[in-house]
């Protein structure tokens, strides 16, 4: 057989993919790469860490591996007041670093740069952990935020700066996010406010820059529940949060989310175990109407999922 | 059964045999993932019915469901039919049985694996390509590379002067799928991140039914409607044009799936008039296999698995013309991310291209086990349960699509919406619990034929002879 049409039509194929490939894979990366990261983007990177999912630093996707957001009021070295308290992203030594920190071409040319030079953020290392922070600096007359190595810049320590947020300032927002994976929270409700009808209700879209060395974006496609890119704005009550975790027919009678009772743990804030047996026969009296309240939740634990979850909800989605 | 053939040589191997072991394991996902969607569609409906459990959370099922029906059921009908339908078109024997067994178990231990770890929460968090990348490495070379080498192998040895069409899309189909899920995954790999990964997400998502699911589904109904009234396909350069023609444009209009991401604007414009060019493709396909019928429509009644591939290429009517339509601005503001395109998505997998798949499974298998079907009322059980099913499914949806569509654009508070398309959840479940039950008679059926059904004497086909019993 001297004429092999496969072998004409492997080629065509190859070219026209390649071509096809070239348009919707090579032409828009040159967009993607001059997106310039806004203060949202650097804030997601940073609070999220390296990547949120399966990875070697939290092989089973539990949260492990994560940077750790807390809000100072003081100043982890000088005990110094800081008003109006600032965002700061702890990284424990080992804990990997964020896109935007290890490959500093993500947050684009201008940020990155600023973030090199002013705010020192090559010099942080991974082994003796570091901690970071948003700042504001000026290019021709244009603002840009960008990273500041708080360790270089000030001397704050990881350990100091923990110690100086405590537990009441601390938001576990790299596990919360972890926490929305993992329970396929994003299979219901998506992070993409609609550009044409969804302002009123569920605020503005996204803009460019708002992602950059975030991983996963997670935007959802199946709105089956409410757009949350903006909850905390909507509603930053945490009390409201728990209960509609726990139960969410407790605050919305109609809803069809599912509870989420089981990311309280096992034991409760005060170290005694949950009786969810209990909890849930006193809940079906009252469904009944043989009871008047329904039961109290019980108080989650400082390292529940739950815990992080709801931190990463109020700390990220305003 | 077949595994005592993996360490077999290659001549000892029957002809058939990897074909019989994917056809069995693909109806088996099918049943396990109809039954997971019941499952989760009746969590939909009733959100306390089974609470408390991580195991059963609908997050922890949903992506378990998804991937089961992809890669478990209709993939694997894919490859089932790969592994006879190439060699017949060929005039030759498949390259390797032993790779084709291999893959069919490395398939099923990879998916097995990869679908625990997920309902264990094990993910990626990527829509579709949720998959963990370890897991990833194991689809690309214990199941697309195998398959690729057995078909294209097949192809090159052909003793046919040309190549018919199914075998085109074939072998273009394996090329494709396994760049676009080499180039989706990647963002994990080489932890590409923000709207990188946002945008390969789902030009994978795209792509893997735009250059898979449905153009190997359509491949599959070239070879079987001829093949099943004795017509010759009406125009093999009609094929001709629905293939090329998938391969310039449906390739395109990934970014369609994100309309209100801040992609560039070029982007989505290119890829929305992209988006409707896949009506010159679909017309094509439909066109031709529609007149290939011409004088044995009687068969649409009598014989079953005409039925069901009829049935499939009328479906892809009302699929490509929502497909071709929906993704354009005017039309996508409205009903993006409401049950529409939960229903448009369902018409693709579980209509159009499932309805060919069942066709060409009952065809094949019958064919190489050379048994008649044990029972053709249950086949017909199995039709009628899983049309109305579909259907009750792909119409309660698009209802409750509407419905969120405008109250998404009338701004109505969302628990309104979600009172709203309560009783349509619940036909949702009813239909997806028809499409299991349909799927657990098929099972029964084929099993019982592979065991029972009447010897099929050589030289002829089983659906040319009488029931005997």
């Amino acid at each position: 057989m001297a004429f092999q049409q496969h072998k004409l039509g492997a080629a065509a194929i190859g070219g026209m993919l390649g071509l096809s490939m070239c348009i919707t894979l090579m032409f828009p990366s040159f967009d993607f790469r001059s997106a310039e990261s806004t203060w949202v983007g650097l804030d997601k990177s940073l609070s999220n860490g390296r990547v949120i999912g399966f990875s070697y630093e939290d092989p089973l996707v539990t949260g492990a591996g994560k940077p750790i957001t807390v809000i100072l009021d003081k100043d982890p070295k000088t005990g110094e007041k800081i008003d109006p308290p600032m965002r700061a992203y702890v990284y424990e030594p080992g804990v990997p670093f964020a896109p935007a920190v290890r490959h500093p071409a993500n947050t684009g040319p201008t940020v990155s740069q600023l973030s090199l030079n002013l705010g020192k953020m090559g010099e942080a290392s991974e082994a003796q952990g570091a901690v970071f922070g948003i700042n504001r600096g000026e290019v021709n007359g244009k603002d840009w935020d960008y990273i500041e190595n708080l360790t270089a810049l000030k001397g704050w320590t990881p350990a100091d700066t923990l110690r100086a947020a405590s537990d009441e300032n601390t938001r576990y927002v790299g596990k919360g996010k972890t926490v929305y994976i993992t329970e396929g929270c994003w299979w219901c409700h998506t992070l993409l406010p609609e550009q044409t009808q969804d302002w009123q209700i569920f605020g503005a879209p996204p803009m460019l820059g708002d992602f950059n060395g975030e991983m996963p974006t997670a935007f959802g496609s199946d709105r089956k529940a409410p757009d949350i890119l903006h909850v905390a704005s909507r509603n930053s009550s945490r009390e409201w949060m728990d209960m509609h975790f726990f139960n969410p027919r407790l605050v919305q009678p109609n809803s069809i989310m599912p509870r989420f009772d089981y990311l309280w743990g096992e034991t409760d804030a005060h170290g005694n175990k949950i009786d969810f047996d209990k909890w849930r026969a006193e809940y079906k009296e009252y469904r009944a109407g043989t009871r008047i309240y329904p039961p109290e939740i019980p108080e989650y634990a400082g390292n529940s999922e739950a815990r992080a979850l709801v931190d990463w909800i109020l700390t990220s989605l305003k | 059964m077949l595994i005592k053939y993996l360490f077999a040589k290659n001549e000892d191997i029957p002809a058939g045999s990897s074909s019989v072991f994917f056809g069995f394991s693909a109806i088996f996902w099918f049943v396990i993932g109809t039954g997971l969607g019941s499952f989760n569609a009746a969590k939909l409906a009733f959100p306390d019915w089974v609470t408390g459990t991580e195991m059963f959370a609908f997050g922890h099922m949903r992506q378990v469901h998804v991937l089961a029906v992809i890669l478990g059921w209709i993939s694997m009908a894919f490859a089932m039919t790969m592994m006879y339908m190439t060699p017949a078109l060929g005039n030759t024997k498949l390259w390797s049985e032993k790779l084709g067994l291999w893959n069919a178990f490395l398939w099923n231990v990879g998916l097995s694996l990869g679908l625990f770890l997920l309902w264990m929460g094990i993910t990626s968090g990527r829509e579709y390509s949720d998959l963990i990348w370890p897991i990833d490495i194991v689809v690309f070379l214990g199941v697309l590379l195998p398959l690729g080498i057995n078909v294209w192998m097949t192809i090159a040895h052909r003793r046919t002067q040309g190549i018919y069409i199914t075998n085109w899309f074939f072998g273009a189909c394996i090329f494709m799928v396994m760049v676009v899920f080499a180039v989706g995954q990647s963002p994990e790999l080489f932890n590409l991140t923000g709207l990188t990964e946002a945008y390969m997400t789902f030009w994978f998502a795209h792509n893997v039914l735009g250059l898979w699911i449905t153009p190997v589904a359509a491949a599959i109904a070239y070879y079987t409607i001829p093949k099943l009234t004795g017509n010759p396909l009406y125009s093999h350069r009609i094929g001709h044009l629905h293939f090329w023609s998938i391969i310039a444009f449906y390739s395109t209009p990934a970014s369609h799936h994100l309309m209100s991401a801040p992609l560039p604007e070029w982007l989505k414009s290119f890829a929305s008039v992209e988006g409707v060019l896949i009506l010159i493709p679909a017309v094509a396909f439909v066109a031709n296999i529609l007149l290939t019928m011409k004088g044995k429509w009687s068969m649409f009644v009598e014989n079953v698995e005409t039925k069901f591939s009829i049935t499939g290429v009328l479906l892809a009517i009302p699929l490509n013309m929502q497909g071709g339509f929906q993704q354009t601005r005017a039309i996508n503001w409205y009903v993006h991310g409401t049950g529409w395109i939960v229903a448009h998505a369902h018409l693709a997998l579980l209509g159009m291209s499932t309805f060919l798949e069942i066709a060409a499974v009952y065809f094949g298998l019958q064919q190489i086990l050379r048994r008649k079907l044990y029972s053709l009322a249950l086949a017909n059980f199995h039709y009628w349960f899983v049309l109305i099913g579909f259907c009750i499914y792909w119409i309660s949806m698009t209802i409750a699509g509407l419905i969120q569509g405008a109250g998404k654009i009338y701004e109505v508070p969302y628990i309104d919406v979600v009172v709203a398309e309560h009783p349509y959840m619940i036909a949702r479940w009813v239909g997806g619990t028809m499409v299991f039950t349909g799927n657990l008679v098929w099972l029964y059926n084929m099993y019982m034929t592979a065991r029972e059904g009447t010897v099929v004497p050589a030289g002829r086909y089983a659906h040319e002879m009488a029931y005997e019993r």
